[in-house]
C-alpha cells in the first residue's frame, strides 16, 4: 500500500492546458474524491495517475517512486471504469482473473483469489456468467472484483456509479465505503456527484478549470469553503449568494447592507475591507429560519414538500431568488409573502475576488 | 393488447415478400442454369436456352460433362492450387491486416494519419495499372526456399500469395471496426497487465468476429477469382489456379456442357466457405460488456 504525491502536474492537448499545475499529497489508506463540474479535469487527472494519459509536466510519485514514464501495469494501480469495461467474451470468473492470468499466477492461487474476491462482493453465484447476462449493479461488482484480486497499491474509480439507478447507487456507495474500511487501501474516486463525494471521502479535492480550488475534509469544505466556487459547488441545494455593500466594520465583524436585505452584522474579519466595498454574502438554504423580523422578505414562487423538509423558492424585490430549506411541516403556498432570517455566524462572506473572508 | 393485422397490412407484407423472392430469383437463376446445364449434352443445352427448360434437369441428363472436364484439364490440381493459395493468403492477410489496423486504431506514433491516408488512397488504384511493374519486381526478387536462395518468383505458389498478404481494403475494414470498439476495454486490459500483443490477441480478436468474417469472405472471393495475376506469373500448369484453368475449355469449339461442369465444380468451395462463415458471422456478433 502506498500514498501518492503530485507536484505541479500539468497536462496539455496541443495548445490547450487542461490540468494547470496540481499539487496534492495523498496519504496511504486515504479515500480521496476528486469532484468538480464536467470538463474540470478530474477524470484526466485520474487517468494520468493510472498511466493512461501522458504527464506533460510535473512529477507523480506512487509510494516513493516517480512513475511519470512507467507503464500502467507497472504502477501498482487498478481502475474501475464508468462503463465497467468488462471483457464481453469472458465469463465473470475469467474477467476477474484476467490480470492474474497475465501475471502467470499459479492456477490454485488464482482460483483462491478469484473466489475470495467473489465472496467479498457476494457474487459467487455469478462466476460462470458472461457480462451480457448481468445487471448494471452486478457488472459493477465484477469490475470492482477485477480490481481487488490484483491487490493494487492504489484503487482508482472513474465515476463508477453514474450508470446505476438511484437506489442501487446508494447500496454500491455503502459497499465501496465498506470495501475501503476492509482493505485499508488508498482509493481515489472521481465523481461529479457531491453526495458521493461527501459520503465517501476522507478528503475531497475540488477542481475547476484544471485548478485545485480546495482540498479538505467534507465538513471543512461545507463549513469553510475557500472561495465562491467551492461554496456554490458543495452543498445541495446550493448556497445562496447576495451582493452586499460594506457599511462599516472592524477586525471582528462587518456591517453589510443590500437593497433586498435589512442591514446585518456578520462576524468576519474586516481587515483589508473598507466601507463601500462590494462583497458577496453566502447563506446556505438550511441556515434560514422563519422570523417575523427576518432580514429577507420575499414572495413564494415554488414549494417542494419532501416530508422531512420543505424547500421554498423565494423571489426577492429585485427579482433574485433565494432557496430556503424549512421544516418538513411548514405550511406555505405560492404567492404568499415570507420573512426569513439567518444566523450571522453561519453566513460566509466573500471578497471581490471570490475569496472567503476569515473570521 | 393483441396485435391487430388488417387485410391491408397482409397485402403489403405479401407484396414485400413477392418482391424479395423475385430479387432472390434473379440471383439464383444463373446458378441453377449453370448446375442444370452441366448435366446436359451441348446440343440440348443450346436448344433449351430458348425455353424455361434451361432451368430444369430434363431430357438427356448425365455426368458425361464432368468426366470430359476431368479429361480436358487437371481440375483437381487447379482446385487444390486455388484453395492452397487462397487459404494461406486469407489467413495471412487477416493476421497482418488486423495487426496493422490495431496499430492504426490504438497506438500513437508519428505520421500515423499520413501513413493510413496513403494506404487508403491505394484503394483507388486499379490492379491492372500496377500489374506489369509488379511482375517486374517479383521477377527480380530472391526467395529462400528448400533449394537455397533462388532469384525470380515466377511459377511458384508464393508469387501468388505474398503480394496479396496486405491490402488496403482489409486494413480499412479492420480500422473502422476497431475504432468503434470501446476504448476502456483496451485501457482495462493495459491496467490488468496486458502487453499490446496480449491486448490484441486476448481482448480485441475474440470480440472482432464479425469483421474477421467479413474480411475473410471478401478476401476469399478476391483471391479465388484471381485471373490476370496468376495468368501472368504462372506459365507452368503445376501452379495454376482454377480461373486460369478455365481457358482450357475455351478452344476452337467451346464445349459449353464441360464449361458448366467445370464452373459448377469450382463454385462449390466458394459456396461452402460463404455458408460456413455466414453462420460464424451470425453467432460471433459479440455481446458487449460495456454499458450501452
Amino acid at each position: 500500500m502506498a500514498g501518492l504525491s503530485l507536484t505541479q502536474i500539468r497536462k496539455t492537448y496541443g495548445k490547450v492546458e487542461v490540468i494547470k499545475g496540481v499539487d496534492l499529497e495523498i496519504e496511504h489508506g486515504e479515500f480521496v474524491v476528486f469532484v468538480g463540474p464536467s470538463g474540470c479535469g478530474k477524470s484526466t487527472l485520474l487517468r494520468m495517475i493510472a498511466g493512461l494519459e501522458d504527464i506533460t509536466g510535473g512529477e507523480l510519485k506512487i509510494g516513493d517512486k516517480v512513475v511519470n514514464g512507467v507503464q500502467p501495469r507497472d504502477r501498482g494501480v487498478a481502475m474501475v471504469f464508468q462503463s465497467y469495461a468488462l471483457y464481453p467474451h469472458m465469463s465473470v470468473y475469467d474477467n476477474v482473473g484476467f490480470g492474474l492470468r497475465l501475471k502467470k499466477t499459479p492456477k490454485d492461487e488464482r482460483d483462491a483469489k478469484i473466489r475470495e474476491a467473489a465472496r467479498i462482493l457476494q457474487m459467487e453465484h455469478l462466476l460462470d456468467r458472461k457480462p451480457a447476462q448481468l445487471s448494471g449493479g452486478q457488472r459493477q461488482r465484477v469490475a470492482i472484483g477485477r480490481a481487488i484480486v490484483r491487490q493494487p497499491e492504489v484503487f482508482l474509480f472513474d465515476e463508477p456509479l453514474s450508470n446505476l439507478d438511484a437506489s442501487l447507487r446508494m447500496d454500491m456507495r455503502m459497499e465501496i465505503s465498506k470495501l475501503h474500511r476492509d482493505l485499508g487501501a488508498t482509493m481515489i474516486y472521481v465523481t461529479h456527484d457531491q453526495v458521493e463525494a461527501m459520503t465517501l471521502a476522507d478528503k475531497i479535492v475540488v477542481l475547476n478549470g484544471g485548478v485545485v480550488q480546495q482540498v479538505g475534509s467534507p465538513l471543512e469544505l461545507y463549513h469553510r469553503p475557500a472561495n465562491l466556487f467551492v461554496a456554490g459547488f458543495i452543498g445541495s441545494p446550493k448556497m445562496n449568494f447576495i451582493d452586499v455593500t460594506v457599511e462599516g466594520g472592524d477586525n471582528v465583524s462587518l456591517r453589510l447592507a443590500s437593497p433586498v436585505m435589512a442591514t446585518q452584522t456578520v462576524p468576519v474579519s474586516g481587515s483589508g475591507v473598507k466601507a463601500g466595498d462590494r462583497l458577496t454574502l453566502g447563506v446556505r438554504p438550511y441556515d434560514f429560519r422563519l422570523m417575523e423580523d427576518g432580514a429577507f422578505s420575499g414572495t413564494v414562487t415554488l414549494v417542494e414538500q419532501l416530508g422531512n423538509e420543505t424547500i421554498v423558492n423565494l423571489a426577492l424585490s429585485n427579482g433574485q431568488h433565494l432557496i430556503v430549506a424549512l421544516d418538513g411541516d411548514t405550511e406555505c403556498s405560492i404567492g404568499q409573502t415570507l420573512k426569513v432570517g439567518f444566523l450571522p455566524e453561519k453566513a460566509a462572506v466573500f471578497d471581490t475576488a471570490g475569496v472567503h473572508l476569515q473570521r | 393488447m393483441a396485435a391487430v393485422t388488417s387485410p391491408n397490412q397482409n397485402l403489403k407484407t405479401s407484396l414485400k415478400y413477392l418482391l424479395l423472392i423475385l430479387v432472390a430469383l434473379v440471383f439464383v437463376f444463373p446458378i441453377v442454369f449453370m448446375v442444370v446445364s452441366s448435366f446436359k449434352p451441348d446440343a440440348q443445352l443450346l436448344r433449351d436456352t430458348s425455353s424455361f427448360n434451361a432451368f430444369l434437369p430434363v431430357g438427356d441428363v448425365s455426368l458425361d460433362n464432368y468426366f470430359a472436364a476431368f479429361e480436358r484439364a487437371p481440375v483437381g490440381l487447379f482446385v487444390f492450387n486455388s484453395i492452397l493459395v487462397t487459404a494461406i493468403t486469407v489467413i495471412g492477410s487477416l493476421f497482418l491486416c488486423s495487426m496493422a489496423a490495431f496499430a492504426f486504431a490504438f497506438l500513437e506514433f508519428r505520421g500515423k494519419s499520413i501513413v493510413l491516408s496513403i494506404i487508403i488512397a491505394t484503394l483507388i488504384v486499379p490492379f491492372e495499372t500496377i500489374a506489369v511493374p509488379m511482375l517486374m519486381v517479383v521477377n527480380a526478387l530472391p526467395w529462400l526456399g528448400s533449394d537455397g536462395i533462388t532469384w525470380g518468383w515466377l511459377n511458384t505458389y508464393h508469387v501468388q500469395i505474398v503480394p496479396f498478404l496486405a491490402d488496403a481494403l482489409t486494413i480499412f475494414l479492420f480500422v473502422q471496426f476497431f475504432r468503434d470498439l470501446p476504448k476502456e476495454l483496451i485501457e482495462a486490459a493495459r491496467l490488468d497487465g496486458a502487453s499490446w500483443f496480449q491486448v490484441y490477441s486476448l481482448v480485441i480478436v475474440p470480440i472482432s468476429g464479425p469483421v474477421f468474417a467479413t474480411a475473410a469472405i471478401l478476401k476469399f472471393l478476391a483471391m479465388y477469382n484471381q485471373y490476370l495475376w496468376p495468368l501472368m506469373v504462372t506459365q507452368s500448369e503445376q501452379y495454376r489456379p482454377v480461373m486460369v484453368g478455365l481457358q482450357y475449355f475455351f478452344q476452337l469449339n467451346t464445349a459449353w456442357g464441360e464449361v458448366m461442369a467445370y464452373l459448377s465444380m469450382i463454385t462449390l468451395p466458394v459456396l461452402a466457405f460463404y455458408l460456413f462463415l455466414q453462420r460464424a458471422f451470425i453467432t460471433s456478433i459479440a455481446s458487449t460488456g460495456i454499458k450501452g
